[in-house]
Order: structure tokens, then C-alpha cells, then sequence
């Protein structure tokens, strides 16, 4: 039953994956963009992922979603143009062989949901054992976001506060910048 | 968009409702799904949803810029600072057991403290971004 | 061959998926549309990860009595990092489109590129 779920979860992925390439209204775009992002924390629900779940629902529907509108309107460009110069061909050839060359690689992976294969050894055995006792914490993931790989989390602090350092030096002016004059050269 | 009087209500009543599922999430990471970062970005989300619907001045009333720089970088403070006072007690770097009396009681304290730190740096990144993005749309 | 095929075609849907974004990223000029594949492709290869972890019959990894079985929480927590990360890089993608925007007055790639080299 949860096979059917994740198929039919999968396959609308897939045909929301193709509706963001094809249209070229770039509103629409970002609506199809939120919706890509819901159907994605849907399955992470489906694969016992409720934590990815809320975190990909808040960050990918609501932040990026939102940041795509405003720079959508801060540069007032609503279309994207059919381009006739660049050719479609070379990565449509790239695309095809990679994907080939990484389904040849799924070969050797267990099957989804294979209680055996490697991932679930050791390390993680581990963890689903003795985490409790050691951290006084039921919630695995964030026993082990916090105490175990706690390092990991304060650099990914960092980065969080990084960009927002990076956005606060290229957008902070008050004033915009012009440097290149688009007609009659400089 | 402040015109419309259905926006306006619904903000008003739905706004402290978030907040407060935002600090349920934060505080009750430890036993269901949750923690530092989702709670933070569910905390933004009531402020950008109050900046929509008002206008960016009014948001910028409600939570002063100076505010939101001191937030993002408290929060890696808050963390950080976790970390150098477990060197201070005697353990290794971020070594949370050394914090209080029982080594269990110790992870716990730590583990509480810095997703608190996580949660404030993630909702003031977001907010700020938010505010220097929406700087740049021209009024109409 | 029909229980290779079921145990195995979640994953050739997602490289599916990846692949299409991968196709966004480098075919369309449209900057904002480049930003918008490259998003797509990095929560395919997040999807790709934490279905890696999963384990019929077992749950959320949240210690409880009544359930002995669970499912991997390692993956799940290391792809938590992960999107965070992805979200950074993308609102930075999307400051740069604005200055670029002032700066070049079109986000299109190839009128970008042509302004550059006419001086």
C-alpha cells in the first residue's frame, strides 16, 4: 500500500519536475516550484521522515517560494524568452548518459526498505540502542543533530548566518548601483 | 493589500497562533518532531505573513533591523558559547555531559540550550533576508 | 525480475527527476529559472538519500515501548543539514540575479554574456 503511495507521489514529482522546465511564465513558475516542494515533504512523510518533512514543507514552500516571488518582482521581468542561439542538444546527451550511468549504479543498492543492507549497520544500530540512555532524548534525530553530530550543526549554523551576512553585503545600500549603460557603449 | 478586511482580520487572530506553535515546536523538539531549525522558520513565517499583509514599514516597526543583526548572531553565540563553557567545566569541546550534575541531565541541558541558539539565528536570518529583499521591490 | 523492478524503481523515478532539473540548470538562459532547476535537483538528491534509510515495517525514529523496529535516523539527519544549506545557497542565488539584474539591465544568459564581450 505505501508503495502505491510513493508511486503515485513519485510520478506527480515527475510531472511537476516537467511543467517548471516547460513553462515559461515565470510566476506560474514559482507556484509549480511551492507545489514541487509540498509533494516532496509528502513523500518524506511516506519514507518515515517526519523531521526532513517539516523542515522541506517550511524552508522549500515558505522561504524559497517566497524569496523567488520578491526577486520576480524586484526585477519586473515576467516571461522568459525562446532562446534561438543556444543549442539544446549537448545537454539533452549529457542528461540522457548520466542518468543512465546512475540507474546502472542503483544496481548494487538494496531494495527500498531492505532492513539488512549497509546504511542500517553499525553506526546507526548504535545509535537507535543506546541513544536514549546516553542523551535522556526519545527523538533520535535530534539526539543526534545536537549531541552526537553536534559539531555538524554548528557549522551549518554558520552558514545559515554566512548567507545572511553575503545577502546583507550585496543588497544592504540603500541606493542602486548602476554600472553598465545597455545602448550607446560606456 | 491593507485595504482588504479579511487579510487584515485573519492576520491579526492567525499571527500569535503561529508564534506560539512555533515555540511548541522548539521546546517540545526533544519528543516528537521538531527542533531549532523548523521552529525558526515557522516564527519568520508569522512575521512575513504580518509584513504581506501591512507593508514593509509596518513590519519594520513591529521588529527594528538592529534587532534582527543582534538575533542571527546570538544565536551562533548561544551555541559557541555552549561549547567553550563545557571547556571551561573540564570536558572536551561540546562535550555536554560535563554541564550538570548527572552526565544525562547534562546532554539534556545542552541539547535544550542550543537548539534554543539555532532557533533564534534561523528566524532572524530569515526575517532579515526577507526585509533586504523586499527593500529593493520599487513602489508602484 | 517483478520484485527487482518494485524494490527498485523508486529510486530510477528520482533520477528521473534529477535528471530533469539538471536539464533545467543547463539548458534554459533564464537566470532565475537556472536557480529554480538547481533547487529542484538538490531536493531530488536529498529525496534520493533519505529513501535510503527507510525500513519496511519500521517507524519514525522516535524511541516509544510499543514499537521495537525503526528506521534509520543517520540519513535522515544528515539531509536535515543539507536542505538548510541548499536554502542559503539559493537566496544568495537570488540577491546575485538582483544585482545583476541593476547591473546588466536582463537576466537573460546570452544577452548578459554578448554585453560583456562588445567591450
Amino acid at each position: 500500500m505505501s508503495l502505491v503511495v510513493n508511486l503515485v507521489l513519485l510520478v506527480f514529482l515527475l510531472v511537476m519536475a516537467l511543467a517548471v522546465l516547460k513553462t515559461r511564465h515565470l510566476f506560474a513558475m514559482a507556484m509549480l516550484f511551492g507545489l514541487y516542494s509540498l509533494l516532496v515533504a509528502g513523500l518524506f512523510v511516506v519514507l518515515d521522515a517526519p523531521d526532513v518533512a517539516f523542515t522541506e514543507a517550511a524552508v522549500g514552500t515558505g522561504i524559497s517560494t517566497v524569496l523567488m516571488l520578491v526577486t520576480l518582482a524586484s526585477i519586473k521581468d515576467g516571461h522568459e524568452l525562446v532562446s534561438t542561439q543556444k543549442s539544446r542538444a549537448a545537454p539533452l546527451i549529457i542528461c540522457i548518459l548520466m542518468g543512465g550511468l546512475l540507474i546502472y549504479g542503483t544496481h548494487d543498492i538494496a531494495e527500498l526498505g531492505d532492513g539488512k543492507s549497509a546504511p542500517h549497520m553499525q553506526v546507526a544500530a548504535r545509535y537507535i540502542e543506546k541513544g536514549q540512555e546516553e542523551t535522556g532524548v526519545p527523538n533520535l534525530v535530534t539526539a543526534v543533530l545536537a549531541s552526537y553530530r553536534g559539531f555538524d550543526t554548528l557549522g551549518e549554523v554558520t552558514v545559515v548566518l554566512t548567507a545572511g551576512i553575503g545577502v546583507l553585503m550585496l543588497l544592504g545600500s540603500r541606493k542602486k548601483i548602476r554600472i553598465k549603460e545597455v545602448s550607446n557603449g560606456k | 493589500m491593507a485595504n482588504d478586511l479579511i487579510l487584515r482580520v485573519v492576520t491579526k487572530w492567525l499571527s500569535p497562533i503561529i508564534i506560539l506553535f512555533a515555540l511548541y515546536v522548539q521546546f517540545h523538539g526533544d519528543y516528537s518532531p521538531g527542533g531549532g531549525f523548523q521552529a525558526g522558520v515557522i516564527f519568520s513565517s508569522a512575521i512575513l505573513l504580518y509584513a504581506l499583509t501591512y507593508g514593509l514599514d509596518a513590519a519594520l516597526q513591529l521588529i527594528p533591523e538592529y534587532m534582527l543583526r543582534i538575533g542571527a548572531s546570538l544565536g551562533v553565540l548561544i551555541y559557541g558559547g555552549v561549547g567553550v563553557a563545557s571547556m571551561i567545566l573540564g570536558g572536551n569541546f561540546l562535550n555536554y555531559s560535563v554541564l550538570a550534575s548527572t552526565s544525562i541531565a547534562g546532554q539534556h541541558l545542552g541539547i535544550i540550550i542550543i537548539e534554543l541558539g539555532v532557533g533564534i539565528t534561523v528566524a532572524s536570518v530569515m526575517v532579515l533576508l526577507f526585509f533586504t529583499f523586499a527593500r529593493r521591490v520599487a513602489p508602484e | 525480475m517483478m520484485e527487482y523492478i518494485v524494490g527498485h524503481i523508486n529510486y530510477w523515478l528520482i533520477v528521473a527527476v534529477m535528471m530533469v532539473g539538471l536539464y533545467t540548470l543547463m539548458s534554459r538562459s533564464n537566470l532565475v529559472k537556472k536557480l529554480a532547476g538547481l533547487a529542484m535537483f538538490q531536493t531530488a538528491v536529498i529525496l534520493f538519500y533519505v529513501s535510503l534509510g527507510k525500513v519496511t515495517g519500521g517507524t519514525v525514529p522516535i524511541i516509544s515501548e510499543k514499537y521495537s523496529l525503526y528506521s534509520n535516523p543517520l540519513p535522515q539527519v544528515l539531509m536535515l543539514t543539507a536542505i538548510v544549506v541548499g536554502v542559503a545557497t539559493t537566496a544568495l542565488g537570488f540577491a546575485l540575479v538582483i544585482r545583476i539584474k541593476e547591473a546588466y539591465n536582463s537576466v537573460e544568459e546570452n544577452e548578459i554574456s554578448a554585453m560583456d564581450e562588445k567591450e
